[in-house]
């Protein structure tokens, strides 16, 4: 196990590491002069040379890299050019919506999909199974952002139960939860169709094994031999499904939050391309690659803890 | 097989529908989608506006041609820029198994699964602008890593095979035997994994052309057209819902085609599916 936790960790270091080269290529270096770029074509030179000084940008690739990996570490994210706030402080601000949406959105996905995989796998070809997998080949087939401008249509406009978007923020928790709900719903319809898709056949493979038929034998019902033994180990590859889902999630939530004006890390984001604002898009990327990394790695850990056969490699 | 399964029957029907559609809007769309006619704006469906007009008096059934047009050449160029890049790095990853050149190839696509398609598309465009080529690059770039793991998961079993225990002893080099031996017998795989990719790319540029990161004017997408149908979503819901119809009936046709190939290339799945 110790010498699995760290050839993982050593890759987890590897990829945070190329991952953050890659983006400061891709922000800093391709664009040739990023304060230029920045300020656009009606820069003065003078205006230019300013920011230039004010980004850092008189250090070589290699320092400027460092100065942003250090700062990083250090909670120091620059500055952002428009807002003129340090990019830390914004995200944080933006963090407690687009991190409570992501969990609200798992939350239900996971509620959902779970017993509809199981239901499914336990009337396997019958009507019961027909139409959960119907339902589920919608589930994926539509965008994520268009339903949600359907729940708009149906529950904000038609029926007046949610406001069609904006964030009232947490002082009012009851407000603030509803403010999210139909945006996690959104999110969560597509998720929860992979997922009880996953769930179903987890459990059907399952279900063929020849502890469930020792199982059935010994006198207990379909139902009994489902809870007993067969719905825990299915449940294996189902947990991965969620933990990746999760960072899915995350950067789903991007485009939901700009259906629904939430100010969230995705409007951030948005709002630093428009306005040509480098160093929020930089570090909010990295945030959110960082993010899923991270989650992948923790998932992979809990993985190999749960399944000890995946240890050995 | 001696009976197409039902679902590739209709996911094929549903799919040349579309690109029928999408083929037809080269040369021709009932109306002209760059004459804006504001005097016909939001007219309802009649016998000159099949399915009515939008905000500006376009004609929503040629909006929707070319607009697929659009979604299907994003995506089926990005598909093909997976397997042309994909394909070949996996098949060499499988060839190499264990090797060096295996475990960085597969190190490399673990990275870019690591990235969200979103945030690669965020990226390009942040520094680009937004044009469909970026969309194209951007699910593209994550299409290689699907293509590269389907190709060696595919090859790995097949180099364990006799015959190309035979081929090796006749002197065919790997890339030899990968090209004439492994990659026809993987073929189902990729053709299977190329319908599904088709259509995640669909949802993926009209995400991205959602929130202008695609395609970008005179040029006529979906997504586009979802986006500036929000505004309007209290007074002419039709136009906000009519684009969504037309991306979910074509994805689920892709989706469906894929199943049936599936069931219909590799009668060893049909038992396990139920």
């Amino acid at each position: 196990m110790t010498r699995y936790l760290l050839v993982r960790a050593l890759s987890l270091s590897l990829s945070l590491i190329v991952a953050s080269v890659v983006i400061f290529a891709v922000i800093e270096v391709i664009p040739g002069d990023p304060a230029a770029f920045m300020l656009g074509l009606n820069a003065t030179d003078e205006s230019i040379a300013n920011l230039r000084a004010e980004l850092g940008l008189g250090g070589s690739l290699t320092e400027r890299y460092a100065n942003w990996i250090t700062g990083m570490l250090r909670g120091d994210f620059g500055t952002s050019y428009t807002y003129r706030v340090p990019v830390a402080e914004l995200i944080l601000d933006r963090i407690w919506v687009s991190l409570p949406l992501a969990i609200f959105a798992l939350i239900l996905s996971t509620l959902i999909a779970i017993p509809v995989g199981v239901i499914a796998a336990a009337t396997r070809g019958g009507a019961g199974d027909f139409s959960i997998m119907g339902a589920t080949q919608l589930g994926i087939a539509v965008p994520n952002f268009w339903f949600a401008m359907l729940l708009v249509l149906l529950f904000a406009v038609t029926l007046q139960w949610f406001s069609a978007g904006g964030f009232p923020g947490w002082d009012n928790p009851a407000a603030a939860l509803k403010a999210l709900t139909l945006p996690a719903i959104a999110l969560a319809l597509p998720q929860a169709s992979i997922l009880a898709r996953v769930m179903r056949s987890a459990l059907i493979e399952t279900l063929d094994q020849d502890y469930i038929r020792t199982a059935r034998a010994k006198g207990l019902s379909r139902s009994q031999a489902i809870r007993r033994h067969a719905l825990k180990n299915a449940l294996i590859p189902v947990l991965t499904i969620i933990g990746l889902q999760f960072s899915f999630l995350l950067a789903g939530a991007i485009i939901i939050e700009n259906v629904f004006f939430l100010p969230g890390l995705g409007r951030l984001i948005f709002q630093g391309i428009t306005q040509r604002d480098l160093v929020v898009v930089e570090s909010v990327t990295m945030l959110l690659v960082f993010a899923v990394i991270v989650v992948t790695f923790l998932v992979d850990i809990a993985y190999a803890i749960v399944d000890p056969r995946l240890r050995r490699r | 097989m001696n009976r197409l399964p039902f679902t590739l029957v209709v996911g094929s029907i549903i799919t040349a529908f579309f690109v029928g559609t999408a083929l037809l809007s080269l040369v021709w769309t009932p109306h002209d989608i760059t004459e804006l006619e504001i005097s016909q704006r939001l007219q309802p469906a009649s016998a000159t506006y099949w399915l009515g007009t939008d905000q500006f008096g376009r004609d929503m059934v040629s909006m929707l041609m070319e607009g697929s047009r659009t979604s299907i050449a994003v995506a089926l160029i990005a598909v093909g820029l997976g397997i042309v890049v994909g394909v070949p790095l996996g098949l060499a990853a499988a060839a190499a198994r264990g090797s060096l050149l295996d475990e960085v190839i597969m190190r490399g696509n673990d990275l870019i699964f690591a990235f969200p398609s979103l945030v690669i598309a965020i990226l390009i465009t942040a520094v680009y602008g937004p044009s469909a080529t970026n969309a194209i690059i951007a699910i593209g770039i994550f299409n290689i890593p699907v293509f590269a793991r389907v190709a060696r998961g595919g090859a790995l079993p097949i180099w364990t095979l006799d015959y190309i225990l035979a081929a090796r002893t006749a002197g065919k080099s790997r890339a030899r035997i990968s090209a004439e031996h492994v990659l026809p017998n993987i073929a189902n795989l990729l053709i299977v994994q190329a319908t599904i990719q088709f259509s995640l790319g669909i949802l993926a540029e009209a995400a991205l052309s959602y929130v202008n990161l695609g395609a970008q004017p005179p040029t006529s997408s979906i997504g586009k057209m979802l986006a500036e149908s929000q505004t309007m979503i209290y007074s002419n819901p039709s136009l906000a819902v009519l684009p969504g119809l037309a991306i979910v009936i074509m994805v689920l046709g892709l989706n469906l085609m894929g199943d049936g190939l599936r069931d219909a290339l590799d009668p060893r799945l049909r038992r396990a599916r139920g």
